[in-house]
Order: C-alpha cells, then structure tokens, then sequence
C-alpha cells in the first residue's frame, strides 16, 4: 500500500528561506539548500519550494537552486513561484525539479495545465490552490495571496483535475501560520470530488493535527515552520502517525 | 562508460547526479555511435509513451535498442517502452517484454500513483543485492504493466503490478531510483556493478 507523505515547504526569496504568518511578516529560516538536505536526511519524502517573490516581482525562476538541491537530495522536489510559460517548466524540470506548481499562471490561462501535462506528464504538473473565506464562500486568491479571484475554490479543484492536473495543493490562507490545525471540513469536501492526490496546506502545529487531516483522507500534508524551527522532527512525526494506524515510510 | 539515454523525456539530471555521486562515467546521447561504444545503457523516462517512441525512431535509436546485448536498465516509462505495447496513445513499443502497458482505473483508485510504496520480491534478482524486501521507493504512474513471468518484483496500487521485471540483458523498474533515497542510490549500484 502506498504511504502518506510528510512534505516540508519551503518558501524561498534569494535563496534563503523566510516564513511568513498568513502569507506575510517573513521570518529568515537559512539556507534553502542546507535545509533541504537536512530534510532529506531526516526522513522527509518530498520537498516543495516556493519562490514568494516570483509571482509578485515577475522575476524568472529558480533554476540555479533547483541544480543545487538536485546535487544534494535523491528524493522528489516540486518548484513553484510565478511560473507561466513551458519553457520556464521545461528549464526547471531539467535541471532536476520532479514537478512544478502553478497558482497565478493557470488561473489566467487555465489551458497551461493540459499543455504542461500532455508535454511533461501529469504527474509534473501540481496545482496549487490558494484559498481563503471571504463571507459563507470559499474564493480562491492569486499573487501570492493578494489577489482575490471570482473563483470558489471547490469548483476550482474540480476544474484543475478535469484540465490534467497530477496533484493539488491546496493552501487554506486562513489557517496558514496560525498551528491551529488544516481546514479539515474543507479538505474532506475537495478529497470527495476530486480522482487526483490531495496535499493539504496551512495550519499544522502539532502531530495530531497531522493524523487529524490524514484522516480526512489526504495523500500528503505540508507544514513549513514547524519544521523549519524544529518544533517537531520528521522522524518524531512519523513514528507517532505510525503508531496510531497511519501507513508511513520510516 | 554508461550511457544514458537523452530522447527528449527523460529527468537526466536526476540521474546523473547519482551516477556523479557514485563516480561512474557516463555520457548523455542520442547518438547510436556513443551508445555502441558504452558498456551499459540506462533508459530514463516521463513523459507521453507513444511521443517516446516517436523520438526513438527520429533518433534512429528503435532498433538498436531492441537488439542490444548490453545490460539496459529501464527507468519508469522507460522500463514501459520495453513492453511489446501501450495503451497511452496505443503505441508498438520495443518488444522486449511480453506485456502491454495498461492504465491505472480513475475510477477506483488515484490517477497518477504519486508516492512511495513497498514493492515484494517473487524472484531473486541481483539488481536487489543488500536491499531488504519490502522496502519503499517512489512511483509517479499513471500507467502500469501487468505482472508476467518476468516479474522480479510486485507492488500494489489497487491492484498488483510489476515494479521490477528483467530478462537476459533488460532490467525495468516502475519506480524513480533516482529520487528513492539510499536505497535507490543502492539499486542505481547494483546495476552498474552487478549485472
């Protein structure tokens, strides 16, 4: 059977890895690389960096950090951050990133995702959901965050797993930095509708928030600063998920 | 020397990186002239199998690839072309194996398998030296191929399929080695050094 997976993010400006709580006030947090390799050794199975800036900034992407961390992880990694062109997804995945995820590009141009993923393969292609609760409704935000959409974030899901979408990851910007725990309502709803894998995003502070949305039914779950100031370890993580009936690899 | 094959859907760099890691030589080609000079061939692979198999024939590489002695090391799609068929874009694939890619039903299960998952030996197989059975590696299908009697390895996603098969000088694996931690580094060893 297959495993549920643990994946530390890290959001990168630089280089180095800042955190932010609800999507602003960036802390620093180190050496992008260094921390992914320090996650590869303790167990992490997949990596996912964030280029915060990218989106806002229109700055070209990552690859020079997406050949460094290929030269020191032998686990699969997922680049994002203001990408919108094939090329771009191209330069990246050959410099070593296994995936890539889109969040402004596809809502602007919904047709990237089936280009990428006929040209890549799905399984290349992430799309990444930002949403938030704006009245009774869930919308989904763009520009990392800052840019409000028509969309419902549900009807979203459904959209990028009918284009060719492998994987979504999808962010709850309400729970973001807050370690109150993922949007479990939410994410149960998304598990239901879609055929695709779920990776859940924003909220997690403790184990049990993480066996909570695994219960849900979740592939992955995502959690940044929790790890990044070693509140709680991989290892320490898994073993609790492990011990209380959560298939993991240890 | 390994070559590593380069026929526009391969992650190269993943691979490569390990052979630098492991200090094995190894050249990336499409050119039948450096394959022919190699003492092994690795054969990458994401991506779409029937533009695959385009290119194999844009490349001349096809034939060669068939009838080659040389121990040839299948990686994902790539130990897919060694079918004799897919049903992605119902392609002839290579031949090698009597098999035909199939996909995974949306229906029932999450398309594509995106994960690490345990695989179980049913034969003995070199390219497994010092890698306990029931051990994780990392898949990312949404194709599979059935097991047959050249199976070296089963894994379930749903249903059972091969995560491994050989035959003479062909070795196929569903799964991402390269991107398997250190017990894919160990396998990508193996093969190099064992068979």
């Amino acid at each position: 059977m297959i495993s549920k997976r643990i994946i530390p993010c890290l959001d990168v400006q630089n280089g180095m890895v800042v955190k932010g709580i609800n999507f602003v006030e960036l802390r620093h947090a180190g050496s992008a690389v260094e921390l992914a390799e320090r996650y590869y050794n303790e167990g992490a199975d997949e990596l996912v960096f964030l280029d915060i800036t990218a989106s806002i900034e229109k700055r070209k992407t990552l690859v020079e950090l997406v050949k460094q961390v290929a030269k020191v992880i032998r686990i699969p990694f997922t680049v994002g951050g203001g990408i919108s062109e094939l090329k771009d997804i191209e330069a990246l995945l050959g410099a070593g990133a296994d995936k890539v995820s889109l969040n402004t590009s596809i809502v602007k141009n919904p047709s990237l995702i089936s280009e990428a993923a006929k040209r890549f393969g799905s399984q290349a292609v992430v799309a990444a959901i930002d949403v938030k609760n704006v009245g009774s409704q869930k919308k989904v935000f763009v520009k990392g965050g800052k840019e409000e959409t028509e969309l419902d974030g549900l009807a979203w899901c459904k959209k990028v797993n009918e284009l060719g979408a492998g994987e979504i990851l999808l962010t709850s910007m309400d729970h973001d930095g807050t370690k109150n725990g993922y949007d479990l309502p939410f994410l149960k709803q998304v598990v239901e509708n879609i055929t695709i894998p779920l990776i859940a995003s924003g909220g997690a502070g403790t184990k049990e928030h993480f066996l909570d949305v695994f219960n849900v039914g979740v592939d992955a779950a995502l959690a940044a600063s929790l790890f990044h100031y070693e509140e709680l370890t991989i290892k320490e993580l898994k073993q609790y998920l492990q011990s209380n009936g959560i298939r993991v690899r240890l | 020397m390994i070559a590593l094959i380069d026929y526009g859907a391969g992650n190269m760099a993943s691979v490569a990186n390990v052979l630098d890691e492991l200090n094995y030589e190894y050249i990336i080609t499409n050119h039948e002239s450096d394959i022919s000079k190699a003492a092994k061939i690795i054969f990458p692979g994401v991506g779409e199998a029937s533009s695959a198999i385009k290119n194999l024939h844009l490349t001349n590489l096809f034939t060669m690839l068939r009838v080659t002695k040389k121990p040839m090391l299948g990686i994902c799609l790539g130990m897919q072309l060694l079918c004799d068929k897919s049903k992605e874009g119902n392609t002839t694939c290579l031949g090698i194996f009597p098999a035909t890619t199939e996909k995974f039903d949306e229906t029932k299960i999450k398309v594509p398998n995106m994960g690490w998952n345990q695989i179980k030996y049913v034969r003995q197989s070199k390219l497994f030296s010092e890698i306990p059975d029931e051990e994780y590696f990392y898949f990312a299908n949404s194709y599979y191929v059935p097991v047959n009697e050249n199976t070296t390895s089963i894994c379930n996603y749903g249903i059972d399929f091969c995560s491994s098969m050989e035959k003479n000088n062909f070795y196929g694996v569903q799964f991402h080695p390269e991107k398997s931690g250190k017990m894919g580094i160990q396998l990508i060893k193996n093969f190099v050094e064992k068979c």
